[in-house]
């Protein structure tokens, strides 16, 4: 079996699949954990019992959701050495001790106070809690941090030499790490995650609105989340917009395949809204375009000239359909973002953010929006950077591992049975967390049997919280 | 002897992440191991909320182990990893199955059963690979240039079951001696009569591994039995009498706390014999630390984080547990 499949394109597919899965769980709990460390500093602040309630019930679902980003990312720090061997002796000198440092300053610090966040609230006081939440926040933006730097030298490779060996070593560390795309993709990416978060928490609230509208714990979850939708959905725009500019600076070619440019234009390219990349005849098919729009936007010039794919050799190009299309998502899911944060502005406004259904079933509507986003972004920035792992240096072709391709093949069936088996049951269980409001007296992860044993209902704990505000 | 400079250090610095993973996370997985013979739920509860606050930091020390390796012996990394493609997979989605289960089994009445069963199958898959990889390392990997040179099926072997199974059982008593030192009443005592048995199959599985070891190449049994190495390698079997000795007395007087760091001495000894083994190679036979070292910048790039995050972390890591001290009490579960 497989003997007759490309070893390589299996491992792509494995790394795609395990990458996409893993990526997930980081966006989502490096907002979670933010805003984990918001509410508890506003529960100190103010002594408002709504903000406790908040935090324990998140603390659930990030105690779930923090687990399987965790097994799927050990999995994640292997592959690069299980199928990617060929990239780890040439590039591991430089990519190296940056994941390291990511272990060292980030990983530890999560797991080292994830348990005292998790379960220690009554055995080391209110302020040594609060300090261990704010450290496993500020442990999931480190990480954040060193590994943005490692992937965005692999997407603009600078401060590095070749040894004899033919390993990139490093030639300036400061200059590996703050390679040119690496600020714009950190702010890119950090600010998905927190609007992935908003996205999900503000879902949750207006899902148990939509239920009641006077219940205090979701009145205040979805305030705070349409806030952030409202307030940084632009910000991201921008800062997206900021990150393509820098991506036409460096990597030209992953731009001409996202904007579906196969053609120069001398005089002004246009923005191709829709069609169907066709890559063997290198061209648009049915395409839908503005004129003289695609300059304006990159080059800020209504007749700047673009080159297109025709000056790249073919053996350089990216998958076109694949970078314009998950393009074309991503952008697609910010646009409805920011419309779900100006029309919660606008009802926050009028009086009605708690009464307005239709703002409800949209935001309810929009819970997987982040996540979809996110995936999109990622597919366009990775396939973009195709056919190479290092950008222009290093070709995906000789990366690999030496494996036959029944080995390769063998482990991405198992790996697709099993997280298909491991993470669906994890989803059910957070959207049956989810589906349960947050109550008056809600419990941490450490003592949800015995509050519930003393017999606090639903019903009972939203009156109380009612009462309480 | 030993010379001193950079392979050589960060030799030592994986090897210690790689034997505190071992330590740490040894009790973890031997407590999945153990769980079947601890069929009540109450047990169950109490055996999980022993580690449940402390082991996603424990399973931290192995992304370190393989950063660090990457990191620093990049040629050892890429070499080694695929040719212990699968039991390296397999240990990963080991993981997967039995870290999930520490927050599912809470998340459920229904399907409990179902990630108990995960968590005792994901523990076992993942301890029988960690060994198997141990042994196919020992037995030596084939490598052309700078690439892995043998199929994929290599790693299977007589050995590399050996040291699986050896290391199911070292786990498994890492574990028992844990619940002997973290639990009170019936199940402390049912823990006791399991470090007893285990500590038996412990030792001879040291010992059959001992006695294997220097079939396996002729650099293992020159570094351990000819002279004058002799004097060097000699006090490591006669420690690990000593501390079976130790190890057999605090289970009689029933030492609550002292079993539990005994078998980790016994690990710590039996690492440090792999050590010698190996020494200076990180492959066996083909790949020295020099040859596999990465450049002189990187390695030291690395060392001052290591120099100043190892101590902190060792730290804080000590305070968790500090805060998590004591015995485990069935009512106040964490969960």
């Amino acid at each position: 079996m497989f003997e007759g499949w490309d070893a390589v394109v299996l491992a792509r597919a494995q790394f795609a699949f395990t990458m996409s899965f893993h990526i997930v769980f980081p966006a989502f709990s490096i907002g979670l954990a933010s805003y984990l460390a918001v509410l508890e500093a506003l529960w100190l602040w103010t002594g408002r019992e709504v903000f406790i309630n908040l935090f324990n019930y998140w603390l659930k679902i990030f105690a779930v959701a923090f687990g399987m980003g965790v097994v799927s990312g050990i999995v994640m720090s292997y592959q690069f050495g299980t199928n990617w061997s060929a990239f780890s002796d040439k590039a591991g000198p430089v990519i190296g001790p940056l994941m390291a440092y990511e272990v060292l300053t980030a990983f530890f610090l999560e797991a080292g106070f994830l348990g005292v966040m998790l379960f220690g609230l009554e055995r080391v006081g209110h302020r040594l809690h609060f300090f261990a939440t704010l450290m496993v926040a500020v442990g999931t933006l480190i990480s954040a941090l060193w590994i943005l730097s490692a992937n965005s030298w692999m997407q603009t490779p600078t401060g590095h030499a070749v040894n004899a060996a033919g390993q990139f070593v490093a030639a300036d560390w400061f200059k590996v790490i703050f390679n040119p795309s690496f600020p714009y993709r950190l702010v890119h990416m950090v600010l998905a995650a927190y609007l992935t978060t908003a996205l999900v928490v503000g879902a949750v609230g207006a899902y148990h609105l939509l239920r009641d509208s006077h219940l205090a714990g979701p009145r205040v979850m979805f305030s705070m989340a349409m806030w952030m939708a409202s307030l940084v959905a632009p910000i991201q725009i921008l800062a997206g917009d900021q990150h393509g500019l820098n991506t036409l600076e460096h990597q030209p070619v992953k731009i001409m395949a996202m904007e579906g440019h196969f053609e120069s234009h001398k005089d002004g390219a246009p923005l191709i809204l829709f069609g169907w990349p066709d890559q063997a005849a290198g061209k648009v098919r049915y395409a839908v375009e503005i004129p003289k729009l695609g300059s304006v936007i990159l080059k800020h010039s209504p007749d700047a000239p673009m080159a297109g794919l025709d000056t790249v050799p073919r053996e350089n190009w990216p998958p076109v359909p694949i970078t314009f299309w998950s393009f074309r998502i991503m952008v697609g899911m910010g646009v409805l973002m920011m419309t779900l944060g100006f029309l919660s502005l606008w009802m926050r406004w009028r009086g009605t953010l708690y009464e307005s259904r239709l703002l409800h079933m949209f935001a309810v509507a929009m819970a997987p929006s982040g996540f979809i986003a996110v995936l999109a972004g990622w597919i366009t920035t990775e396939t973009g950077r195709q056919p190479f792992t290092v950008y222009g240096l290093l070709r995906t072709v000789d990366a690999a591992s030496p494996l036959a391709a029944p080995a390769v093949a063998s482990s991405l069936i198992a790996f697709i049975i099993v997280y298909f088996a491991v993470f669906t049951a994890g989803v059910i269980y957070l959207l049956r967390l989810m589906a349960e409001p947050p109550h008056h007296g809600e419990q941490g992860p450490g003592k949800e049997a015995p509050a519930r044993a003393a017999g606090i209902t639903p019903a009972a704990g939203a009156a109380a919280e009612g009462a309480a505000r | 002897m030993i010379p001193i400079d950079l392979p050589t250090i960060w030799a030592f610095i994986i090897a210690f992440a790689v034997f505190v993973y071992v330590v740490m996370d040894g009790f973890d997985l031997g407590l999945g191991i153990l769980f079947p013979l601890f069929p009540r739920k109450e047990d169950r509860d109490v055996i999980m909320n022993s580690v449940a606050p402390v082991w996603d930091g424990n399973e931290t020390w192995l992304v370190l182990g393989g950063g660090g390796m990457m990191a620093a012996f990049p040629l050892a990394y890429a070499v080694l990893m695929p040719a212990l493609y699968t039991p390296m997979i397999a240990m990963l989605l080991g993981l997967v199955f039995r870290g999930v289960a520490f927050e599912f089994r809470w998340r459920t009445t229904k399907e409990r059963n179902k990630w108990d069963i995960a968590f005792t199958g994901g523990s076992l898959l993942a301890t029988l690979a960690q060994g198997i990889a141990l042994g196919a390392i020992l037995q030596g990997i084939r490598v052309d240039g700078r690439v892995y040179a043998g199929g994929w099926w290599d790693w299977l072997t007589p050995f590399s079951i050996l040291t699986g199974v050896a290391l199911v059982i070292g786990y498994a008593l890492l574990g028992a001696t844990w619940l002997v030192m973290k639990t009170e009443g019936d199940l402390r005592d049912r823990a006791y009569g399991l470090s007893w048995a285990l500590l038996f199959a412990m030792l001879g599985a040291i010992g059959a591994v001992s006695i294997a070891t220097p079939f396996l190449h002729v650099q293992y049994t020159q570094r351990w039995f000819v002279w004058p190495n002799i004097i060097l390698t000699a006090p490591v079997p006669i420690a690990v009498a000593g501390v079976t000795v130790l190890l057999l007395r605090s289970l009689a007087h029933k030492y609550d706390y002292q079993p539990f760091f005994l078998a980790l001495a016994l690990f710590a000894l039996s690492y440090a014999g792999l050590g010698i083994s190996m020494y200076p190679y990180i492959v066996p036979q083909s790949i020295t630390i020099w040859q596999a070292a990465s450049p002189a910048n990187s390695q030291i790039f690395m060392l001052f984080g290591v120099a100043v995050l190892i101590p902190l972390i060792l730290g804080y890591t000590a305070w968790a547990y500090w805060v998590f001290r004591g015995k485990v009490k069935p009512e106040s579960g964490y969960h």
